[in-house]
Order: C-alpha cells, then structure tokens, then sequence
C-alpha cells in the first residue's frame, strides 16, 4: 500500500511541476501579449540584451560541437553506408538528422548549460538577496520585469541558433565528405541541400521554440523556488540543469511522435 | 469593504487578530495594534519571535490567515493583487541587506520605481534621484555599482530607494544588523532626520535596544507570535511585565537549574 502512495506522491508532485512551470509561463505570456496594452511596457532592451548573451554569445562554443557532431554523424553513418557502397548518401544522412534530431537538441543542450543554468543562479541570488522581495514591495511584478524578457529572447534566439546548429553540422559532415567519399564541397552541400524538405527543417525549428520555452520555464521557476541560504543556490541551478535535459528530451519524444502520426513526417 | 469612519483620523495603520500562518505552523497568533500619523513605533522581538514575518505580512509579501489589515482605508489582507499594488506606491521598504539590483547602479536602482510608475522626464528622475541620495548623504554616489558601497552605504542606498516614490509608511527590517555601532548609529541619525523632516509614519523592526530607545515614539514587544507589551518607550522602561523586563534587561532564558534535571532530561527518552 506504502509503494502505491508513494507512487500516487510523486505523481502528483511531478503534475503540481507542470502545472507551475505552465502557470508560469501563461503569466510570462500575459505581460507580453496583454501587459503592454495596459500600461505596463515590455522590458524590450533587457531582452534583448539577454538574447544577446543567450544567442549570440552561444555561436562560438555552439559551432565548435555541432561542426563536431556532424563529422561523427558522417563517419558513423559512412561505417554502415560504404558496406553497401552507398557512401553518397552520407550527405543525406548527415543532413536530415541534423536538422530533424541534433540540430534543436543539441542546441537546447548547450543553451541549458550556459543560459538555463544561469537564470536558475540569477533569479535564485536576487531571491536569496530579498531583492525579490524588493520587487515585490515597489509594485513592480517580478513575472513581468525578469521573467519575461527571457522568455522573448529564448523563443526567438534558439530558433536561430538552430539553423545556425544545422549548417555547421552539414559543414562538418562536408569534412568528411570532401576527404573521403569523393565529394567536392560543391557536391556535398548541393546534395545536402537537394535531400532537405522544408518540412524537416520546419519541425526541427517549431521543437526548438518548445524546448526555448520550456527552457526558461524551468530555469526561472527554479530560480523562484529557491530556499534561504547560498547553498540553495547551488541546488536550483543544478535542479534547472538536470529538469531542463529531462524535460526537453521528454518534449522532443511527445513532439516527434505528434509529427510522426499526425502528419506522417 | 470600506469602513473608514470606524478609524481615527490619525491612525495610518491598523491591525485586528492579524494571524500568519506557514503551512500548518501558526507564527503570529493574532496581533492587534495600531500606528499613528507622523510617529516612530519599533517592533521588538528576539530571533524567532515573528517579528519579521509581522514585518512581511505589513508589505503585502505574506498573506494573513485572518484578522484585518487597514492601510489607507483598505484591509490589505482581503483586497486584490492590483488594488495592493496601489497601496504598495505609498509605501516604502529598507531591507536588511539592502536588496539593491548587483546589476543596476545606484543611480537607477532609486530611480527603478519612478521609471515604472511615473511618466517623469529623464531629466526630472535624475534630478529627483540626486535629491533623494543627496538626503541619504550620498550625493555623487549615482554611478556606483552597489558592490562598491559599503554595509552602511547600500542600507543608505536601499532608504533612498524606499523614498524615491514619497512613500507615507516608511518600513525597516533591521536597519542596524551587520554595521559596526559607528555606522549604525549613523543610520539611526538618519532615520530620526526623515522623521523630524517629514513627519513620516516609520516602522522599524529590531532587536538592538540602544537604537531602539534613541528612534522609537512607541515599541511594541512581541514574543513567540504574541504581542507581550505595547506603549511608549517610558512605559516600556518603568514596566514590570516579566517578559519585557528579561528583554529590556537582557537577562537570559533560565538554564537548567539542578544537575539531577539535566541528567533526567538526558535520559528521559530512553525510560519511555
């Protein structure tokens, strides 16, 4: 009986998450949408000097890994593509799971390290610091002031770091397409180009606006979780770390089975 | 529900059977007093007395189980968040730390409520923020970054801040912990300085006795969530409540007296 509660517990607790993160965002969207209308502007430069730091300062390290990722989707699919002889298909294969699986998930991965993992630590101190709290006592809604203009900068800059994820895998794979299977560069990104349907770029980017927002939620509401003491700090940021990988990877299965069956792509 | 006629005219603020709850634990166990226009009242308590929850309850950050809360008319405990907003404008709030933004200058952390609730010029907010810093006695400070002010200076930061929208109810969390008594006396002066200027309704919690008997018009003693003595600082001194006479007096809770009850208080889990 113990076993069953605890089972019905955790449920019930992994729900209660949700539906927080979800409430969370339904008020992020608000002071976007509705807010301005009724005199409480968006914070428009803090977001985007936050897509700043999101995006833009994400290409380097971004590009480094997906040109990485790309290179070894070349050689792993090669290992099993030359035994039929078939090494021209590797630009397709490289191409089509980049910009339909890795690109968005890999980005979504490095983002949660450098920005999830931050607005878990920044929301986290100002909550440990009462500045929070001061927020709150100057009328000033803390939803609307630090929530929102991150969620704005995520749902436009992981998109973008998205196509910018999969043509530096296609790069990578080129690499090896250029040195090993008699492709010139010319080839490979036509024939690259020439497998891609724009259904398969679409879905890779409508996954990344979900994992952006998911992202954010579960680094801000960590953030606003956070207990007293400096300690605690610490235990949101790691908490939004490992939810965030949870949940985007759970997101991503719900959303390619939905495209999947729905649409048959 | 409006029932303003029930109030005196001079009462600011008012408190009926004001119960705060976490969870299942009840901290405040119905308080009731009430604040004057114009006047100092010090809320005195030990660690864990729920002072500071008292403190949060006035502000609007936590919410009262029951009981009633009149600010300006309006029972803050039972209005909407948008009407709280409103009364949240005419007060203002020193925090124990200061809570200024890190990523903000000193400058715009006071200036922050004039630029979200007022159409102000640039121009006027600048000259308003210098005024405020200017009666913290920190004029010339604007450009700093809060991590390069000391203790002293960030709480005088974080008053000027609290000024900034004229506020009628000035709140202190324990303006004096964590300063050396030089600065603290200092911050002291100041709040008897705003008090004297501009006859400013101020409540302040805190358990230092010394800059409780220099500010306070009235104290108000609370104890384990239950207001033990209100009145002003001369009847707090000559009264021979116990509990205030232990806190006044600084004597400590009664130890174990015998050794033969420490022993059995040792040992008592066991015999169960």
């Amino acid at each position: 009986m113990q076993f069953v509660s605890q089972i019905g517990g955790s449920v019930m607790n992994s729900l209660a998450y949700v539906g927080s993160l979800a409430s969370l965002g339904g008020r992020a969207a608000y002071y976007t949408f509705v807010g301005p209308f009724q005199g409480k502007p968006l914070r428009l430069q803090r977001a985007v000097s936050q897509a700043m730091d999101v995006g833009v300062r994400a290409l380097p390290i971004l590009s480094l890994i997906t040109f990485f990722i790309g290179l070894i989707l070349a050689l792993q699919s090669a290992y099993e593509l030359r035994r039929f002889g078939a090494m021209n298909y590797v630009a397709t294969a490289v191409a089509i799971s980049m910009s339909r699986e890795l690109g968005p998930l890999i980005t979504a991965i490095v983002v949660i390290g450098r920005s999830g993992s931050a607005f878990a630590a920044e929301i986290g101190t100002m909550k440990v610091t009462e500045e929070i709290d001061a927020l709150e006592t100057m009328a000033i809604s803390p939803i609307r002031f630090l929530v929102t203009p991150k969620f704005l900068a995520m749902i436009v800059m992981l998109p973008c770091l998205t196509i910018w994820a999969n043509a530096m895998g296609i790069l990578g794979g080129s690499l090896f397409g250029v040195a090993q299977a008699d492709f010139t560069f010319g080839r490979y990104i036509q024939a690259s180009l020439d497998s891609l349907l724009l259904r398969d770029i679409m879905t890779g980017l409508v996954k990344s606006v979900m994992f952006g927002i998911t992202i954010t939620a579960v680094g801000c509401q960590e953030g606003l979780d956070t207990g007293a003491g400096a300690e605690q700090v610490g235990r949101s940021t790691t908490r939004a770390v490992v939810m965030s990988i949870f949940l985007v990877v759970l997101v991503d299965l719900v959303f390619t089975c939905l495209f999947f069956f729905v649409s048959g792509s | 529900m409006e029932n303003t006629d029930s109030l005196e005219p001079e009462v600011m603020l008012s408190l009926r059977d004001v119960r705060v709850s976490y969870g299942e634990r009840e901290i405040l166990h119905g308080v009731s007093f009430d604040v004057k226009r114009g006047e100092t009242l010090v809320i005195l308590g030990g660690s864990g007395s729920g002072k500071s929850t008292l403190l949060r309850t006035l502000v609007g950050l936590e919410k009262a189980s029951s009981g009633e809360i009149w600010i300006k008319g309006k029972n803050i405990a039972a209005i909407p968040d948008a009407e709280m907003d409103e009364i949240r404008k005419k007060i203002g709030m020193s925090f124990q730390g200061g809570a200024l933004f890190g990523s903000m200058t000193v400058g715009e952390n006071v200036a922050l409520p004039l630029r979200e609730h007022t159409k102000l010029e640039d121009s006027t907010i600048e000259i308003m923020l210098r005024l405020k810093l200017e009666q913290v006695g920190l004029a010339g400070f604007e450009y700093y970054m809060p991590s390069q002010l000391s203790g002293g200076m960030k709480k005088r930061a974080a008053v000027a801040r609290a000024l900034a929208m004229d506020p009628e109810i000035l709140f202190f969390d324990e303006p004096s912990a964590g300063l050396d008594p030089i600065i603290a006396a200092g911050i002291d002066q100041l709040i008897l300085e705003l008090k004297q200027a501009f006859r400013m309704t101020i409540i302040v919690v805190t358990h230092e006795l010394a800059s409780a008997y220099l500010i306070a018009d009235r104290m108000v003693l609370i104890d384990k969530g239950y207001v033990v003595a209100i009145g002003t600082t001369a009847e707090m001194r000559a009264s021979t409540q116990p509990r205030v006479r232990q806190f006044l007096d600084r004597v400590p809770e009664p130890e174990v007296a015998r050794e033969m009850d420490y022993l059995q208080m040792l040992t008592q889990d066991r015999r169960l």
